[in-house]
C-alpha cells in the first residue's frame, strides 16, 4: 500500500536535488494543453516527455511545462522546444513515441529531428 | 474527446487560466448516474459570459475562457440524457466557478471515463502552486487525493517533481484497483 512515509521518504532524498536544479534548466519543452491539443493527444505526449527526461537523468537540465492554444490547432500535439541561444524549435503531430525520439536525440543528443518540425510540415 | 478525463482535463484547465488557489474535481457514481463537479476559487465569470460559455460560436479572441471546452463537456452529457450546468460569481469575496455535469453510464453514448490518474497527474504536474483535491466515489467506495495533505508531508520539495508524481500515479492507480 502507497503510504505518506513513502511520500516522506521521497522528501528526504529529494532534499538535497531541490537546491540544485535552482538556477539550471537550461532547455524548455513545453506541450500545448487547451482544447485542441488535448483532444489531439497531448496529455499521453506530454506524460511521455515527463516520464522519459526523468528516465534519461535530464531533469536537472529540462524542465517540462503546459501551455495554452500555441495557434496551429490543425498540427496539434504541437511541442516547442526553448534552448538558450539557439532558435526555437516547434514539433507537430506529436506521439508518444515521437517524443521518446526527441527526448533521446534532441533534449541528450543535441539532434534536431527536422522530419517532426513545423518547417518540415509546411514545405 | 475520446475519454470523459480528457474533458475533465480541460474544463479544469479553465479553473488554472482563472487563477484558481483551489480546484475540487468530484466524481459521484451512484448506480447508472454519474455526477462530475468541477469547483474552483478562481475569478469568476459574469452572468453574460456564464450564459454564453456552453454557445460555442460566440469565442472572440478577447474572451479567451470562452471555447470548445464547455459545448463538448455539453455534449457529452447531454448525448447521455444528462445535462449541464454552470454557476459562477465574480467579486472581492467567495468568487469562482462551479461546472455540473450529469452523465448517465448505461446510455449508449456515454463517452467512457477513461485514463483519470493521467489526466489529475498531468493536472497536477502543469500547475503545482495549486490545491488539488479529487474525490471519485462509486457505490459507497472512493478514490480520494488532497494536495495540501501531500504539501505538508513534503514541504519544499514540489509537487511537480518526477518522483512525486509517479507516488501520486501509483497511489492513485493502487485506489482504482479497490473500488
Amino acid at each position: 500500500m502507497k503510504s505518506l512515509a513513502e511520500l516522506a521518504a521521497i522528501r528526504d532524498k529529494m532534499k538535497d536535488k531541490v537546491v540544485l536544479r535552482e538556477g539550471s534548466g537550461d532547455i524548455r519543452v513545453v506541450v500545448g494543453m487547451a482544447t485542441c491539443g488535448i483532444a489531439a493527444g497531448a496529455r499521453p505526449v506530454l506524460n511521455a516527455f515527463v516520464s522519459k527526461v526523468a528516465e534519461e537523468g535530464l531533469a536537472d537540465k529540462v524542465t517540462v511545462s503546459q501551455t495554452g492554444c500555441i495557434g496551429v490547432c490543425q498540427f496539434e500535439p504541437v511541442v516547442e522546444v526553448f534552448e538558450a541561444g539557439k532558435e526555437k524549435v516547434t514539433y507537430v503531430k506529436m506521439t508518444p513515441e515521437k517524443a521518446a525520439e526527441v527526448v533521446e536525440k534532441h533534449l541528450k543528443g543535441g539532434q534536431v529531428i527536422n522530419e517532426y518540425t513545423i518547417t518540415n510540415a509546411i514545405s | 474527446m475520446k475519454e470523459l478525463s480528457l474533458n475533465i482535463l480541460d474544463i479544469a484547465m479553465n479553473s488554472v487560466k482563472a487563477g484558481a488557489k483551489n480546484v475540487d474535481i468530484t466524481i459521484d457514481e451512484q448506480g447508472p448516474e454519474l455526477n462530475l463537479t468541477i469547483r474552483d476559487d478562481g475569478c469568476g465569470m459574469s452572468p453574460e459570459q456564464v450564459e454564453e460559455v456552453t454557445n460555442p460560436f460566440f469565442t472572440t479572441r478577447t474572451t479567451r475562457k470562452v471555447g470548445m471546452g464547455v459545448p463538448l463537456l455539453k455534449l457529452a452529457a447531454e448525448q447521455t440524457g444528462g445535462k449541464l450546468t454552470v454557476t459562477s460569481r465574480q467579486g472581492e469575496e467567495k468568487h469562482g466557478t462551479e461546472t455540473k455535469a450529469l452523465f448517465y453510464t448505461d446510455h449508449i453514448d456515454f463517452t467512457p471515463l477513461g485514463d483519470i490518474v493521467s489526466s489529475i497527474c498531468t493536472l497536477i504536474q502543469g500547475s503545482p502552486a495549486i490545491d488539488w483535491h479529487f474525490v471519485h466515489g462509486r457505490d459507497g467506495k472512493t478514490v480520494e487525493l488532497d494536495t495540501k495533505e501531500l504539501r505538508q508531508v513534503l514541504g519544499d520539495v514540489p509537487l511537480d517533481s518526477y518522483e512525486v508524481i509517479k507516488w501520486i500515479e501509483d497511489y492513485l492507480k493502487e485506489g482504482y484497483s479497490s473500488i
